[in-house]
């Protein structure tokens, strides 16, 4: 540090950025209240009342009724579980995907690698979204359609992650030792270059999941993600949408619910990866 | 510098055969038989046969792989079974207008996203600092189509300040029609000097900018802002500063030109994925690009148009990428290396 640098804002390291921990506490109330959904919903998931349809928001009704008679925060709630579910099922299947692949090309370098990253490549051009939409039109509309298309786009991310800090780990001192000392090539992978290569993957994974809240809820959106009667935000705003005008609660509502976990996520995102940047510490 | 160039080349038409291959095996699975859907419901046992042959579905897979590639090759991008025109030409009419859109909420991104993201690093852990965190991020989450809806109930129903939806009013094209050029209207309305559908565009251009410029604009903010941390802690800062140089002029004379290098291959990154982001934008304000395009022939199971969609988007995306690092090359010599 230089005595001209006093202006300079030092950051002082370990310090917990604010704005992260709004973050993990808003991730922590969506997660809560999506798994409480069925004791804290006032109503029962999916039940239409066509006396009470388009109702305001209300005492009965706190986020008010949809075209159907549905209470919208039941709706909601139940739509956090669709959402959660999707989101943790995408990142576990495509980060086991990218992660093994990846690490396997960095370790083993040469031809290998270079087949495993020109596939990773085919399908990084294609953009996420066209990906999942092509994929759901085949696979049909459903949950697991948009688990699987989404995971399809997502992996290749990981993959490519994956590989570069795994070639790098592949040149420690302690995997040549490992080596030397004639341990089989799966061993080294599994035990040094894998455990090695993971904490930027897991700050990737944390970075992600606002993405594929938000691509999630645009496959819903386009009618090729959840479908009635599972409670989803995309396909709530969907199903809503030519009700708005008139009615401002039926779409603003689940799209302030996927608003504010995407916010949280890519908050939480933001901030771990500030923690665990190394450069950061130096500094 | 040829041999960067060459080995580049070569990954980029690596990825493209991919592409090709990738988009040919996701259309064979598509739900459908194209057959059926040309021949109509009420076709005969024969002219089913000849849709067949025509398209060469009785053909072993390879042979139809080749066919494929051949015919996209001669500029033969398949019938969309829809518009029954072909899917090439109605793609020359659609892209067009994305990019119009896309070019438009780019320009708006960086007029938006570079200030701000000075302004936060000039204010560094105050509230125009806060400010710019917390919008940027919001920018990046909110879901487009929500977005979309918003603006467009508010600005164009409530307030009525925006049409709502369309690129240009319809009655224009009898009272003063377009000359068509590049398809891009605002570039055929401003060369023909075409002044009422220019400002009509203009207007119906708005709302659908905003929306699509959301994201890039709160990731330019996010990047500018942490690179021109980043550059502050240089040598040359300091040495500015002990110079006389103001905090304000020193970010925006010498930090900036630096901190904005990475930017060239962000806002190529933030391209292809505002064009796919478009799509949603366009089925809400009935834009009449890709976007609204793909969706229609979605709803249709329109095969041929689908893949004529994937196909010129991901071959956007690698021209797009193989551009930024060429230029990348010439101006950064270490990136040759990698």
């Amino acid at each position: 540090m230089s005595v001209l640098s006093v202006t300079e804002p030092v950051e002082r390291p370990g310090r917990v950025d604010r704005l992260a921990v709004l973050g993990g506490a808003l991730i922590v109330l969506v997660a809560l209240s999506a798994v409480l959904a069925p004791w804290l919903a006032p109503y029962e998931e999916n039940t239409p009342d066509p006396l009470h349809s388009l109702d305001p928001p209300s005492g009965a009704h706190w986020f008010g009724t949809d075209f159907a008679g549905r209470d919208v925060l039941t709706q909601v709630l139940y739509g956090g579980r669709t959402s959660l579910t999707v989101v943790v099922a995408v990142l576990t299947v495509s980060a086991l995907v990218g992660v093994t692949l990846g690490v396997v090309a960095g370790y083993a370098g040469g031809l290998t690698r270079d087949v495993i990253m020109r596939v990773t490549d085919v399908f990084l051009a294609f953009p996420a979204l066209l990906l999942s939409l092509a994929l759901a039109v085949v696979l049909g509309p459903s949950v697991t359609t948009a688990i699987v298309a989404i995971a399809a786009t997502w992996w290749p991310w990981y993959a490519r992650l994956a590989a570069s800090v795994a070639a790098s780990v592949a040149t420690r001192p302690y995997v040549d030792a490992a080596r030397c000392l004639g341990v089989p090539a799966p061993l080294i992978v599994l035990r040094h270059v894998l455990p090695n290569s993971l904490t930027p993957v897991l700050v990737q994974v944390s970075l992600d999941a606002g993405g594929v809240i938000l691509t999630a809820a645009a496959l819903s959106y386009l009618g090729l993600g959840a479908r009635e009667p599972v409670a989803e935000w995309g396909l709530m705003v969907q199903q809503s949408q030519t009700y708005f005008t008139t009615n401002w609660w039926v779409v603003t509502f689940p799209g302030l619910a996927i608003l504010v976990t995407a916010f949280a996520f890519n908050l939480l995102g933001e901030g771990l990866r500030a923690a665990l940047d190394p450069r950061r510490v130096i500094k | 510098m040829p041999r960067y160039v060459a080995r580049r080349l070569g990954q980029a038409f690596l990825v493209v055969a991919g592409v090709v291959v990738l988009t040919f095996v996701v259309t064979r699975l598509l739900p459908g038989d194209p057959a059926v859907a040309f021949a109509g419901p009420k076709a005969t046992p024969q002219q089913l046969a000849e849709a067949r042959a025509r398209f060469g579905l009785d053909d072993p897979l390879p042979v139809q792989l080749w066919n494929y590639v051949r015919d996209l090759a001669t500029g033969d991008w398949g019938t969309s079974l829809r518009t029954r025109r072909p899917v090439l030409s109605d793609l020359y009419v659609a892209f067009p207008a994305s990019l119009e859109l896309v070019g438009a909420a780019l320009l708006l991104a960086v007029l938006a996203g570079i200030p701000a993201g000075v302004l936060a690093a000039r204010h560094r852990t105050r509230l125009p600092d806060l400010g710019v965190r917390v919008g940027g991020m919001l920018a990046v989450s909110v879901p487009v189509f929500w977005l979309a809806l918003a603006l467009q109930t508010v600005f164009a129903g409530s307030l009525d300040w925006f049409p709502v939806a369309g690129e240009y009013d319809a009655a224009l094209d009898t009272t003063s029609p377009l000359t068509l050029w590049t398809n891009i209207t605002l570039v055929d309305a401003l060369i023909t000097g075409n002044w009422p559908i220019l400002t009509s565009t203009l207007r119906h251009l708005v709302l659908p900018a905003i929306v699509v410029a959301a994201y890039p604009a709160g990731v330019i903010a996010q990047m500018t802002r942490a690179a021109l941390i980043e550059e502050g802690g240089q040598d040359h800062v300091r040495l500015e500063r002990a110079l006389g140089f103001g905090e304000t002029s020193i970010l925006v004379r010498f930090a900036l030109r630096p901190a904005l290098n990475p930017l060239l291959s962000l806002i190529a990154l933030v391209f292809a994925y505002a064009i796919v982001n478009g799509f949603l934008v366009e089925a809400v304000f009935n834009w009449p690009g890709l976007g609204r395009y793909a969706v229609d022939a979605i709803a249709g199971s329109d095969v041929p148009a689908i893949a004529g969609v994937t196909l010129l988007v991901a071959l956007v995306y690698v021209l797009a990428n193989l551009v930024v690092d060429l230029l990348q090359g010439v101006v950064d010599p270490r990136a040759r290396q990698r």
